[in-house]
């Protein structure tokens, strides 16, 4: 079923779910949501599964034109939607009719926003998931980013009676400097204690050269004791890897599956959603936490999640 | 020091994964651990175990928080582990044998590793091809198989600089390990020769066709060899076999 067609793409614009889980060891990476809370809400103000397949929109907006009527929800970085020209909210259910346009425009706060339409865009299930793995052309729309002409499909579910908002004290603020929490490890041994101290208390930038694969910052060095290399092996979202330099890498939902730089440390699953809205020249501080404390951020915040729908306030 | 440690080390990775490190070295022996490792956790179906992720000298577990603890799960790991060490299992080892065109446009670099060794490329490509090698890990890009090891004569450092593209089904050498890349990819290996034989398709179950532990050998085959094998494998045709040891 047609639902958009695409008339501009935007800076880099991808069908992306909850991930691929379980093909690490074939070196598939996970991909997703960079910002899971965010794409998850999207879905949930128009009453979809919370793993249904959403536009992951990246600094500037796309332009679609809508092909059949149908409701839509956009969260995440903050940025103007227009519908026919008309100014419409973030963060709450929108109906669209057959023929109108919608503008997104750039993404002010934050870096990357989310589209979920009712039912879920329809490609492709690739592994168990619809993400879009660029480098490997895997998932989405043929394997790549959005690009004008592209006709995006969805799924013939009924129409919402109602629509619904997120509450404004539940809307996540983006600012330009993240503090995110860290577990130590596992190789946080084969830094020098002023290495480890370094990393603590630094601000990094993050640099250009960041996207869905990994964030690379810049800012003072972290010391290593002897040897920059290791013998290459699992690498999973969040880590923390420190090459030769002692610049840190922070790897993200694309990234290669195993690496070959020791990992200082980890971020935590809540705060790595958050670092997906941080873009370059945005800071970053790593604060470290106990693993027990890790453990209780994580269940308070899939408690979060899973408690969204019951917050959503109807407004019509 | 590159060594085999006396006992294996647990380390937490984030809130949702536990690492268990063998050894900090490339080792038949410590490769071995970590596949049998593997093999016995998916075997004892621990609630709560999302994926593992077997590598050269590290088994990585991921796991969810909320349904098993991390002490509970080290624990329980720890007690497999004492086991495999007590009974080491007789294992069957997949064999695969791979054909490869080597040199001219398909192994650009067969020249400079030559060059580098004073060998001539026949000697390379007779080096190369005689020898099993073993999966250590998959990674890099899907399917990618880690193999080694290289014997010493042919053994190369990687490129200064590394290429943007490296086309499907190049095999490569950097420094003691020998690889095929299943799709195009940046890298920075000396690609030595091409194989036209597929190694991952999201359609398989399991999507990549190695796993850790299997043995692999090059057969040098012929361009036009490789350009028949490329026309079956494109239709459908061709089926790998292996033979299971």
């Amino acid at each position: 079923m047609n639902l958009f067609h695409v008339l501009r793409a935007g800076f880099f614009t991808t069908v992306q779910d909850l991930g691929r889980c379980g093909y690490l060891k074939y070196g598939v990476p996970i991909s997703g949501a960079m910002d899971t809370f965010s794409m998850v809400a999207a879905n949930l103000l128009v009453a979809n599964n919370p793993n249904d397949a959403c536009l992951e929109i990246t600094l500037i907006g796309p332009e679609l034109q809508a092909l059949r009527d149908t409701q839509i929800a956009v969260t995440g970085g903050k940025l103007s939607i227009k519908i026919d020209g008309k100014e419409a909210p973030m963060w709450q259910t929108l109906t669209i009719h057959e023929g109108e346009t919608i503008t997104l425009g750039k993404v002010e706060r934050g870096c990357r926003s989310y589209l979920a339409v009712r039912g879920g865009i329809n490609t492709p299930l690739i592994l168990g998931s619809r993400s879009t793995y660029t480098r490997g052309k895997l998932g989405g729309i043929e394997g790549r980013q959005l690009k004008p002409g592209d006709i995006i499909c969805g799924f013939n579910v009924p129409f919402l009676e109602a629509c619904f908002k997120l509450p404004e004290n539940m809307v996540p603020q983006f600012s330009n400097d993240f503090t995110v929490h860290v577990v130590l490890g596992p190789q946080s041994d084969m830094f020098t204690d002023k290495g480890i101290e370094t990393f603590l208390s630094s601000q990094y930038k993050v640099t250009i050269e960041s996207d869905r694969m990994g964030y690379r910052l810049d800012g003072p060095s972290i010391e290593h004791k002897d040897k920059a290399e290791i013998v290459s092996d699992a690498l999973l979202p969040g880590a923390v890897q420190v090459p030769r330099d002692g610049k840190p890498i922070v790897i993200m939902k694309d990234a290669q599956t195993t690496g070959g730089y020791p990992k200082i440390a980890a971020v935590i699953t809540p705060d790595l959603d958050m670092l997906g809205q941080a873009k370059p020249n945005d800071t970053v501080r790593f604060f470290e936490i106990t693993l027990e404390e890790a453990h209780e951020r994580l269940l308070e915040y899939r408690r979060k999640l899973s408690s969204l729908t019951q917050k959503l306030v109807r407004i019509s | 020091m590159e060594h085999i440690y006396p006992s294996a080390r647990y380390l937490p990775f984030g809130d949702t994964a536990l690492v268990v490190e063998f050894g900090n070295i490339i080792d038949l022996t410590v490769n071995r651990k970590v596949i049998a490792l593997n093999e016995a956790i998916l075997e004892a179906n621990i609630i709560g175990v999302e994926e593992t992720v077997p590598t050269y000298r590290s088994l990585l577990i991921r796991y969810n928080p909320e349904k098993i603890a991390y002490e509970h799960l080290v624990e329980q790991i720890k007690e497999i582990e004492k086991r495999l060490r007590d009974t080491p299992p007789p294992k069957k080892t997949r064999k695969f044998t791979i054909p490869v065109v080597y040199g001219s446009i398909y192994g650009p670099d067969l020249k400079d590793v030559a060059e580098y060794h004073g060998l001539t490329e026949n000697q390379v490509v007779e080096i190369h091809s005689r020898k099993e090698y073993r999966v250590y890990m998959i990674g890099f890009v899907a399917g990618f198989p880690y193999l080694g090891e290289v014997p010493e004569e042919i053994a190369t450092p990687r490129l200064p600089t590394p290429r943007l593209k490296v086309p499907a089904g190049s095999v490569g050498i950097a420094e003691r390990q020998t690889g095929i890349y299943p799709c195009e990819a940046p890298g920075g290996w000396r690609i030595i020769g091409r194989t036209p034989i597929k190694l991952f398709d999201a359609d398989w179950r399991p999507p990549a066709l190695l796993k850790p532990g299997d043995i692999v050998r090059f057969m040098p085959i012929s361009e036009e060899e490789f350009k028949r094998i490329e026309e079956l494998v494109k239709s459908g045709a061709y089926k790998l076999e292996f033979r299971e040891e």
